[in-house]
């Protein structure tokens, strides 16, 4: 234990996920040893996050206005929705360059034990979204793990009744039990462009 | 640090130990970088908590293996802290056919989250409890048994387990054989006329049958049951759960209740799945004697 506030900022960090004791300790020590500048912009930043980030009003991610820059662009077909569980899914789709289509963010993955059902999910604005625009289909990019696949399970039950959609799924090749994160661009990117329908 | 002041030190390799058991993967979370602790219930050595190194990136050998519902053989090792999973073997895959259907995957999962709450002390032999729910999570597999009947039965037989079961065919005060027409969670189950005790539900005869099936493995008497009995059985044994819980089960709202339809009395159901009739929500007062009104209020999703 160290005394008073260096204590505290560890005891902060290592709140933060993926953050262990050790962690926390080195991070605080290199902030205490940081030029007052950059503790300066740090500080800005955090102010900025808990002013408000928003989520884009359409696909769930998050953006600067009302509409994220994805939805924005024109030239993405929004005919084609890429459903991942959480923002950074999004740029790992993206880093493939192989899809031209518009995404929607669910917020996470079913999972009882930590009280996810249903409703906790962005899944009645992704009906809301299918139903109101011309979508032809929908790709179901969660995690190829327990949850992510019970999810698309229960997506896919949801969607099969809209005439005329197509539901996919990624290819295998992301072996169970991984996070969408990890994958590479090139698998990722593989598993994409063979996707199968449901 | 006073190393020498523990007797044992990690140079010594006295406490550093290998062991071999198998296990099911009750829960697992998120560690660092790309690790994860998992949650097992072992045959041998009760529950155990242990790390799984690399597990999150997909090129991990074991990643898939150590997934909730995951039935292993696995090797660890003896941590200061927390054991390391070494290898693993799958025993039984009963994830990927639980995952491919909703109602099995939240069922299957209100059963371990009630074993995972049911065994508080890492370590303490559990075989009787291993044996039910790699018993269960084998059936929701398999897929041939109302899922929800499943976990009913489960849940019974596990409070069994922890040695507070209600009382069903006799009296849970006096012991008087029963059936009886008065259950009170708080009292311990059925009453008989004279212990009855103001706040008790009059569930129907069918009920307290089924509920009785289920605590001893009587499926032909328990599949020949309407969706409405099923369901107060389910109020009941959740409602008694809970009770003994000093926590509320975060899972057992979210488990889907459906109807299906009993099967042709002699013949197992051949699919488990597509025969279903999906009316949560709409299911109310819908065949047989709908016996709710003496079970509401003891709910469910609370
Ligand atoms: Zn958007
Ligand atoms: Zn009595």
């Amino acid at each position: 234990m160290y005394e008073g506030v260096v204590q505290d900022l560890i005891d902060e960090l290592g709140r933060l996920p993926g953050i262990g004791p050790k962690s926390a300790q080195r991070i605080a020590f290199h902030l205490l040893a940081t030029d007052p500048a950059d503790i300066a912009r740090l500080q800005e930043i955090l102010g900025k996050v808990r002013e408000g980030v928003r989520f884009c009003d359409i696909c769930g991610n998050v953006s600067e206005e009302e509409r994220c820059r994805i939805c924005r662009d024109a030239r993405r077909d929004p005919a084609l929705i890429c459903v991942v569980e959480e923002p950074k899914d999004v740029l790992a789709v993206e880093r493939t360059r192989e899809f031209r289509g518009r995404y929607h963010v669910l917020g996470g993955a079913l999972d009882p034990l930590s009280g996810v059902g249903p409703d906790q999910l962005r899944i009645k604005e992704l009906l809301a979204r299918i139903g109101g625009e011309e979508v032809s289909e929908v790709i179901i990019a969660t995690d190829p793990n327990t949850e992510g696949e019970a999810t698309a399970t229960y997506l896919v039950r949801m969607l099969r009744d809209f005439p005329g959609l197509t539901v996919t799924r990624l290819a295998s090749g992301l072996p169970m039990g991984g996070d969408l994160e990890f994958a590479d661009e090139l698998t990722l990117g593989r598993a994409l462009s063979g996707r199968r329908a449901l | 640090m006073a190393w020498g002041l523990r007797g044992s030190t990690a140079w010594d390799h006295g406490d550093v130990s290998l062991y071999r058991d198998t296990g099911v993967v009750l829960r697992v979370h998120k560690l660092g970088e790309a690790d994860r602790i998992i949650t097992l219930l072992t045959r041998r050595h009760g529950k155990v908590r242990a790390v799984a190194k690399g597990v999150r990136r997909t090129t991990s050998r074991f990643g898939a293996r150590l997934e909730p519902f995951g039935h292993v053989d696995a090797q660890f090792y003896t941590g200061r802290t927390l054991d390391v999973i070494t290898q693993v073997e799958t025993v039984d895959a009963f994830a990927l056919p639980i995952v491919g259907d909703y109602q099995r995957y939240t069922a299957a999962s209100a059963i371990t989250e009630t074993a995972d709450r049911l065994t508080a002390e890492e370590g303490e032999p559990a075989l009787k409890l291993y044996l039910l729910v790699t018993g269960a999570l084998r059936a929701l597999a398999e897929g041939q048994r109302d899922a929800s009947l499943v976990l009913d039965a489960f849940l019974l037989r596990a409070m069994a387990f922890a040695g507070w079961a209600p009382a069903i065919t006799e009296c849970a005060r006096c012991g008087e054989p029963g059936p009886h027409p008065a259950f009170n969670v708080q009292a311990g189950g059925s009453l008989c006329g004279r212990c009855r005790v103001p706040g008790s539900v009059h569930p129907a005869p069918e009920v307290v049958v089924l509920l009785a099936a289920l605590l001893h493995g009587d499926w032909t008497t328990a599949e020949d049951t309407t969706f409405a009995v099923r369901r107060d059985v389910s109020g009941l044994v959740a409602a008694h759960l809970q009770w003994h819980l000093e926590r509320q089960l975060r899972s057992l709202p979210f488990v889907e209740r459906r109807a299906r339809e009993a099967p042709i009395t002699g013949r197992l159901g051949s699919d488990g799945v597509s025969g279903d009739t999906e009316v949560a929500g709409a299911a109310q007062g819908t065949r047989g004697r709908d016996s709710s009104e003496g079970v509401a209020g003891t709910g469910q999703g609370a």
